[in-house]
């Protein structure tokens, strides 16, 4: 579950990039979060991986309250969550099972639980015979799939997308789209952060906006507008 | 439980580690090698250094002269208890005309000398000490024993030893500071470039959950290789180079006055000494380096 409470960032700056946003994501959910460049979308993102803490407020996910969690406490709950990248974030030197395992390996899995684990989840994205091939062998498409195996392989409860679609062409961005929908299914509570307007409306899900750093709007079935495109 | 299982893995990666950044690791071994060997190198002269001022000082002796009108053997009985004084390695008796022959010796045109009495001198004890530190003191504990006329101590040259001492060992621990600065300095650097390339491994590291021990480990494990194979290195060389040093000055009539150490006398010191200095500066300038990488 993820929770924000009355929450403001402001940077060492002076620049104000949330006010007095909350929100509640419920396990199990599916939900995007919209808005403009610049609107605070990844100040949320910072927030709910703890790289940033809130200037003021609480913010809450799966159980462990981010605005005072202690440093040793960050790497456990970030193995609570799966983060996918707009630019896929994989290691150019492993080879795609090897990017899936590491993640398990960094949990400390053993040898045996990763030569079980790490097949199903390729094959549950689709890349059960591209396992042994290196990322820069693979189409954008697929990649983004070992960054989605990679993100799922410790059974994360939450899997949070930033852009996932965003190097992506329209088909490779549907059935990338319709993964994440067939995980969230399995049970995985799913945010989806984005200013594709056509992706966004596609999928008729919860949607929350936001723009200059407030919660403009938030609903089941939104609909959403890029003032940008 | 879990740690343990990762622990086999990670050691792998910081051995693969050195060899997926050859040229790096290579760099950073020629580093360590370069700074060690000149740090050895200095130790060694200092040691030496050291060594040679402690033989001069060595035969840096007192004398003790007995009072004139004792017979040569109540002169004698002094000695005993001289002898009996601590800090007194020992005590050689020297008479009035061994003292007369010893000053005939010494002087250009013996011929002036001849017929000079013996009684010109006086019976004599050249004492030489276990600790010159404590000259002054133990001649304070001779001076007043029955039978001493007077004493002649070499207190200046004995302070100009110690002077010469102590400056070399604050002139030594200065430059082999410093050089261990450096080494850390270029090391750490050598070291921070690989993570440069691996910042964005170490970043998704982070990302799913990794704790700092466990992205650190690796590169404790390079770093620890690194010191201890550079360190090898440096220490096959200082030897080499050591010998030749030591057989060019054994052919050099001008170099014959002094007296090195061979090489193999001060092994079990050099040994622990090349190790601890290249691991400190291989793990160390390691986990310096990575701790930059850490804030994400």
């Amino acid at each position: 579950m993820i929770q924000f409470d009355n929450v403001t960032m402001v940077y060492g700056t002076g620049t104000k990039a949330l006010q007095d946003v909350s929100l509640q994501i419920k396990d199990g959910e599916f939900a995007f979060l919209v808005g403009p460049s610049g609107s605070g979308k990844s100040t949320i993102i910072k927030l709910l991986t703890a790289e940033l803490h809130p200037t003021k407020g609480k913010v809450k996910v799966n159980n462990y309250d981010l605005d005072r969690i202690k440093k040793k406490q960050i790497p456990y709950m970030r193995r609570t969550v799966g983060v996918i990248f707009q630019d896929f974030r994989l290691i150019r030197q492993k080879t795609v099972y090897e990017n899936v395992a590491f993640a398990m390996r960094v949990v400390g899995a053993s040898e045996k639980e990763i030569r079980k684990r790490v097949p199903y989840v390729l094959q549950l994205v689709g890349l059960d015979e591209k396992g042994k091939r290196f990322p820069d062998e693979l189409s954008g498409g697929e990649q983004q799939r070992v960054a989605i195996a990679r993100a799922l392989v410790n059974n994360p409860s939450t899997i949070i997308a930033d852009e996932p679609t965003g190097n992506l062409d329209p088909a490779r961005s549907l059935e990338i789209m319709l993964l994440l929908e067939q995980i969230n299914a399995l049970g995985t509570t799913v945010l989806i952060v984005t200013h594709e307007a056509d992706m966004v409306n596609r999928f008729h899900r919860r949607v929350i906006a936001i723009d200059e750093g407030k919660l403009v709007s938030d609903g089941m079935d939104g609909y959403y507008i890029n003032e940008e495109e | 439980m879990k740690k343990n299982k990762s622990i086999g893995y990670l050691l792998r990666e910081g051995i693969r580690s050195i060899f997926r950044h050859g040229f790096m690791s290579f760099a950073a071994i020629c580093v360590t090698v370069a700074c060690l060997i000149i740090m050895g190198s200095f130790s060694l002269i200092l040691y030496n250094l050291n060594i040679m001022v402690r033989d001069l000082e060595q035969e840096n002796e007192i004398l003790v002269y007995v009072d004139e009108n004792l017979t040569e053997a109540e002169a004698k009985s002094v000695g005993s208890q001289i002898n009996l004084i601590e800090n007194v390695e020992q005590s050689r008796f020297v008479s009035r005309e061994e003292a007369l022959e010893n000053f005939v010796e010494t002087q250009d045109d013996e011929t002036l000398f001849i017929g000079l009495d013996s009684t010109t001198f006086r019976h004599r004890f050249v004492v030489s000490l276990t600790d010159n530190s404590q000259m002054a003191y133990t001649v304070s504990l001779i001076q007043p024993l029955e039978g001493v006329a007077d004493i002649s101590a070499p207190y200046e040259l004995e302070e100009g030893f110690r002077t010469i001492q102590r400056v070399l060992e604050v002139i030594s621990i200065a430059i082999i500071a410093i050089l261990m600065v450096v080494t850390l300095f270029i090391i750490s650097n050598t070291i921070k470039l690989t993570m440069l390339d691996r910042k964005d491994e170490i970043a998704i590291m982070k990302m799913v959950g990794a704790t700092d021990g466990f992205i650190r480990l690796p590169f404790f494990v390079e770093g620890f290789i690194i010191g201890l194979l550079g360190a090898g290195i440096a220490f096959g060389l200082q030897w080499l180079l050591y010998d030749l040093l030591l057989a060019n000055i054994a052919t050099a009539d001008s170099l014959q006055l002094f007296n090195f150490v061979p090489f193999v006398d001060v092994l079990w010191v050099m040994i622990p000494a090349f190790a601890a200095a290249g691991l400190f500066v291989g793990v160390f300038g390691s986990l310096m380096s990575i701790r930059k990488f850490l804030d994400v």
